[in-house]
């Protein structure tokens, strides 16, 4: 299933974030964060509770408006933004506490993400054009193909409230490739999910960024999961970028243990 | 065939119109057209808010407002056209013609008023949002109250009888249409992002915005046309018609009938506008057992009559086997 390897040249820019810092009143939540993704890249952003991981996603994905610096999506800059222009620059993302269109099927929830393909004007809709019904027929067999895609073909007609837990993860998955990403940001994919559940998540990440020629960035907490699947890694602590790097050389880090596991007893003596 | 598909619905329900008009006694001389009439303008108006209220789950209380802006203007101008008559051509076309003019600018003036409305739901939410429609609503009647070129608080009276059974079946039918074919589209599975999640909506791409601010625009818009024919086989216009109460009356069918379901919509304003002539025989008890019966509905289905479902949704001879459930729980899905 592998798919050929991302021939360099075509590692273009996809997410660039250039010393961002946000700052609420007095609290500089995040503080000169930057971070360059290109295509087929696949980075961890990591960091203990309250170090700023989803501050750094709600700046880069257009929630918050940075205070400083600036966001680039595939050279664009996105500053001010609103999140669906951001996401229609090629920018996708998949959230932390599930959230899906829970009332509705999930072809339904797969077919609303692909509405920035569609052209038809209301007026359209209302007539059932020729060129509508096209467009309505290629939006669900766009949609069916990313269901299949994550192995959720056989719910197409479910609601998604219905789903059990890991399927629901996998149809925000798909829904976020819908919109036809460049750059795809994973908010703790494995929140919630057993080992064996984590464990094949490892592989489904590699196989999202082949398979779609994605750049791929996961927010976790879960150090297995980041340190199984990533091949660079920064680390956050109090809004401050304290290390980046492989795996190992994040893993070696002083900065890093500390941050996790507190300093040295006998440092702390000192 | 897809245009056959399209328009066949349309011709058929056209013909049907005319033939069932064809066999009704004329308006004057029964009550029961008369309530049949009502129906049809409760259905539009319930179906008209569901767009709002149901599918993109903004809270808009202030409706009548919307009927009366529309039913004023269309009524204001069609006195004025009633002087005229297009030559060459038989006197109810001519009619016709004049009634579809008034309508449609009745039912601009709504929109252009649902887009005013529509702005501040940008930034509003919930109890907010549901307090400046309400403070809209009430303004709207209060400008007319204070307008003497429309009448004042005595009303507007003297309005040409131009809208029927025909008329005003042909605009139920369209807002359904409208309404029905627009939720089945791209543009409707948006609105319906919006109510099941603003943010995940926006994120995958949504202008959740423009959005909000469109479903005002159209739900309004039909609202106008329904205040239109409502003036148009009333023939008079009173400001205490369109007063708090009416818009609650439309939220009540529209949580009835479930939240996004036009199937429900339709029958829960159909049932509502019955109910109070058909209880009639209880006399001083009418209103009473009218709330009553809304207390015992709303216990009994939580969610609305359909819930966020349509009426063919429910029928069980349509609901798929399900082979894969059973799959599923071979699975050892979960255990660690």
């Amino acid at each position: 299933m592998s798919a050929p390897a991302i021939v360099p040249e075509l590692r273009t820019e996809v997410l660039v974030a250039n010393k961002v810092s946000m700052v609420f009143g007095g609290l500089r939540a995040l503080n000169e964060f930057s971070i360059d993704i290109r295509t087929g890249d696949l980075q961890g952003l990591i960091g203990p509770n309250g170090a700023g991981k989803t501050t750094a996603f709600n700046a880069l994905t257009g929630v918050y408006l940075p205070s400083e610096g600036e966001v680039r999506v595939r050279g664009e800059r996105v500053n001010g933004k609103r999140p669906h222009q951001i996401c229609s620059l090629g920018l996708a993302r998949t959230f932390q506490n599930i959230r899906l269109f829970k009332e509705l099927t999930a072809l339904d929830n797969v077919r609303i993400a692909c509405h920035h393909t569609a052209k038809a004007a209301w007026l359209q809709a209302v007539l059932r054009t020729p060129g509508f019904l096209r467009e309505e027929a290629a939006i669900t067999e766009r949609a069916e193909h990313y269901l299949s895609v994550m192995g959720l073909s056989a719910k197409r007609d479910e609601q998604a409230k219905n789903l059990p837990y890991g399927e629901q993860r996998r149809l925000e998955i798909a829904r976020a490739l819908a919109t036809g990403p460049s750059v795809l940001l994973l908010d703790e994919p494995a929140a919630g999910m057993n080992t064996r559940e984590k464990a094949d998540l490892m592989p489904l990440i590699r196989r999202l960024r082949d398979e779609f020629k994605l750049g791929i960035l996961v927010i976790e907490h879960d150090m297995k999961l980041v340190m199984g699947v990533c091949e660079t890694i920064t680390v956050l602590d109090h809004g401050i970028t304290i290390a980046r790097g492989t795996p190992e050389q994040v893993r070696a880090d002083p900065r890093v243990v500390e941050a996790y596991l507190g300093a040295p007893a006998a440092e702390k003596h000192a | 065939m897809a245009i056959v598909r399209a328009w066949a619905p349309i011709a058929i329900a056209l013909a049907l119109l005319a033939a069932v008009n064809l066999l009704l006694p004329s308006l004057n001389e029964d009550y029961r057209v008369h309530v049949l009439l009502d129906v049809g303008i409760n259905v539009m108006l319930a179906v008209s808010l569901n767009l709002v209220n149901g599918v993109t789950g903004q809270f808009s209380i202030g409706h009548a407002g919307f009927m009366a802006l529309g039913g004023y203007t269309a009524a204001f101008l069609s006195i004025r056209l009633a002087a005229y008559q297009l030559h060459g051509i038989p006197d109810a076309v001519s009619q016709g013609l004049f009634l579809v003019l008034a309508l449609v600018v009745g039912g601009m003036v709504a929109s252009l008023a649902g887009l005013i409305v529509g702005l501040p739901s940008l930034r509003l939410r919930g109890d907010y949002l549901a307090i400046v429609t309400l403070g809209f609503g009430e303004i709207i009647r209060v400008l007319i109250e204070n307008t003497e070129a429309v009448g004042g608080a005595r009303g507007l009276s003297n309005i040409p009888p131009w809208a029927g059974f025909f008329a005003v079946y042909v605009g139920v039918f369209v807002t359904i249409l409208c309404s029905r074919r627009l939720l089945a589209s791209t543009h409707g599975r948006a609105l319906l992002a919006i109510r099941e999640d603003e943010v995940a909506a926006e994120a995958m791409g949504v202008n959740t915005v423009g959005y909000k601010v469109r479903a005002f625009v159209v739900s309004a818009f039909f609202a106008g046309i329904a205040g239109g024919l409502y003036a148009h086989y009333q023939t008079n216009l009173a400001p205490k018609s369109f007063t708090f109460i009416r818009s609650i009356e439309i939220v009540v069918m529209v949580v009835l009938g479930g939240m996004g379901s036009i199937s429900g919509s339709v029958l829960a304003a159909v049932v509502l506008t019955l109910a109070p002539e058909l209880l009639r025989a209880l006399d001083q008890y009418r209103m009473a057992s009218y709330g009553l019966m809304l207390v015992l509905l709303m216990l009994a289905r939580p969610s609305g009559i359909f819930g966020t479902r349509e009426i063919w949704e429910l029928w069980p001879l349509r609901k798929k086997s399900k082979p894969d459930a059973d799959r599923e729980l071979a699975r050892p899905a979960g255990s660690p």
